[in-house]
């Protein structure tokens, strides 16, 4: 069994843990360097920005961090998604430069713009997991607002990306973790074999 | 008939709140210092709660020109409080576009029999408690998001504590019940039977649950973390210490590492002083800002 971290500074970690499991991997909590040790892939959840980034940074985990995503894989959803991204707007602020991609905080607007919506996703994205619509959980989230010619999207919704991987990395707006369906996590995985 | 879709999405941000540090602000100076030092949240009100128990007087809702200031300077999310059954501060704070209102017992009672009926609105509510049942009933009315009440202001935790171990407990103790036991549960928690069926069968309230009234110390944010909180609301604590800056830094630190010594050995070490606390079994029954809310 695949054993993936789980950034734990703050956020919806738990929640990624049960979506992990669910999916068939075993997650573990990373508050440190030395908790990365051994690990298939990385994800990073959902929750603030600017909170994780300031714990990243004081507890020197942003050069970790970096170093194990040029070895291995990792998946960040909303928060997670901004932190992969190679420039963020709306502050601008730093960020791993994972993924060459361009994302705007709250591109949606604040909590009353906040919803749970079903779209199709981009055929690929189909036929590499299951059919189906994808349920997404849309909170405060960002637009990805530049996709550059490495990344490839895997989803769309109103016409902009929100699903979108680069070689090992994978990057959501949306929190799959939230919902019961698991294909996007299971995409994740089979990126660790 | 409670878990719509809309409900999905307003506890959606409570969960992205989860082991953080919320922090109460009263302009937008505050909260940035509050957004720098990596608070998950800011919660806007007219004056902390340290204050509203010296001053006196009515607390309402901050002023809008405030809370706009607070929203137009800081990327997090901003909260604001409401009174308890002022349901038209909660639509002007919905209208205004406020990221989740705390019907409060730190503001003064609009309604004393009365909570907000808070599934009508499309921005989430959280509401504190001090035991399940209350925890339930406020769940029942649309809360997205339950909060000790603890004494806010005191700078005392020993409420906070006493509010998270009940919930905890009783949340236990329904676990074991059979079905007869939890309909008669339910009519002594006087909180409904589908809610109360719910924890009997998960442990769990069905919205996050958060931890909030006296928190002043690194320690004291773990200690309630410990107990199950999944984040905490700092009040006066901050604000009210001689060095802001650095305690919501410690605080923030000591949220995430709840259950590392070294690292809270490291959040609690200079951080000048804290806020003056109170004994509250010293204080008078009407000084009491958690018996407010039924």
């Amino acid at each position: 069994m695949k054993r993936v971290g789980v950034l734990a500074l703050q956020g919806d970690f738990e929640a990624h843990g049960k979506a992990l499991e669910r999916s068939g991997a075993a997650p573990v909590f990373v508050r440190s360097a030395a908790d990365l040790d051994g690990l298939d892939g990385l994800v990073i959840p959902g929750g603030e920005s600017t909170t994780m980034l300031k714990l990243l940074r004081e507890e020197g985990l942003m050069e970790p961090v970096h170093e194990f995503g040029l070895r291995h894989p990792i998946f960040g959803t909303c928060a997670g998604a901004i932190l992969l991204a190679a420039e963020v707007s709306r502050p601008a602020q730093e960020s791993f430069g994972l993924m060459d991609i361009g994302v705007e905080r709250n591109g949606y607007g604040r909590q009353i713009d906040s919803r749970v919506t079903t779209f199709a996703a981009e055929p690929e994205f189909e036929t590499r997991t299951q059919p189906g619509a994808v349920e997404a959980v849309f909170i405060r989230a960002p637009i990805i607002r530049r996709v550059g010619a490495r990344a490839r999207v895997l989803a769309r919704y109103q016409g902009d990306p929100v699903l979108v991987e680069q070689g090992p990395h994978l990057a959501a707006t949306f929190h799959p973790e939230l919902t019961a369906d698991t294909r996007v996590h299971q995409l994740f995985l089979k990126k660790l074999e | 008939m409670y878990f719509d879709e809309s409900f999905r999405v307003k506890v959606g941000l409570a969960e992205m709140l989860k082991g953080g540090c919320i922090m109460d602000v009263t302009n937008a100076e505050q909260a940035l210092i509050a957004e720098k030092a990596g608070a998950s949240a800011v919660m806007a009100l007219e004056r902390v709660p340290a204050d509203i128990r010296k001053e006196g007087g009515v607390a309402r809702m901050a002023p809008i020109g405030k809370i706009r200031e607070i929203m137009a300077t800081v990327s997090i999310p901003v909260m604001a409080k409401a009174r308890i059954g002022h349901f038209m501060e909660a639509r002007i704070l919905e209208a205004l576009g406020v990221d989740y209102i705390d019907e409060s017992e730190v503001l003064t009672p609009a309604d004393e029999e009365h909570h907000i009926a808070k599934r009508d609105y499309k921005v989430p509510f959280v509401c504190g408690a001090r035991n399940l049942g209350e925890a339930l009933r406020r769940i029942a009315e649309g809360a997205a998001m339950i909060r000790t009440k603890g004494e806010a202001g005191s700078g005392n935790i020993v409420e906070a504590v006493r509010h998270m171990r009940t919930i905890q407990k009783e949340m236990k103790q329904l676990t074991v019940l059979g079905k007869e036991e939890l309909v008669a549960q339910s009519k002594q928690l006087q909180a409904p039977l589908e809610l109360v069926e719910l924890v009997a069968q998960t442990g769990k309230l069905p919205t996050p649950n958060f931890s909030a009234g006296g928190i002043a110390t690194p320690a004291d944010a773990a200690l309630v973390m410990q107990l199950g909180a999944e984040a905490v609301f700092v009040g006066s604590g901050i604000f009210k210490s001689s060095d802001p800056e650095r305690r919501a830094r410690a605080i923030v630190k000591a949220t995430t590492y709840f259950n590392d010594p070294a690292k809270l050995l490291e959040a609690s070490e200079e951080l000048g002083l804290a806020m003056p606390g109170l004994d509250i079994s010293k204080l008078p029954e009407a000084e009491l800002l958690q018996t407010r809310g039924w």
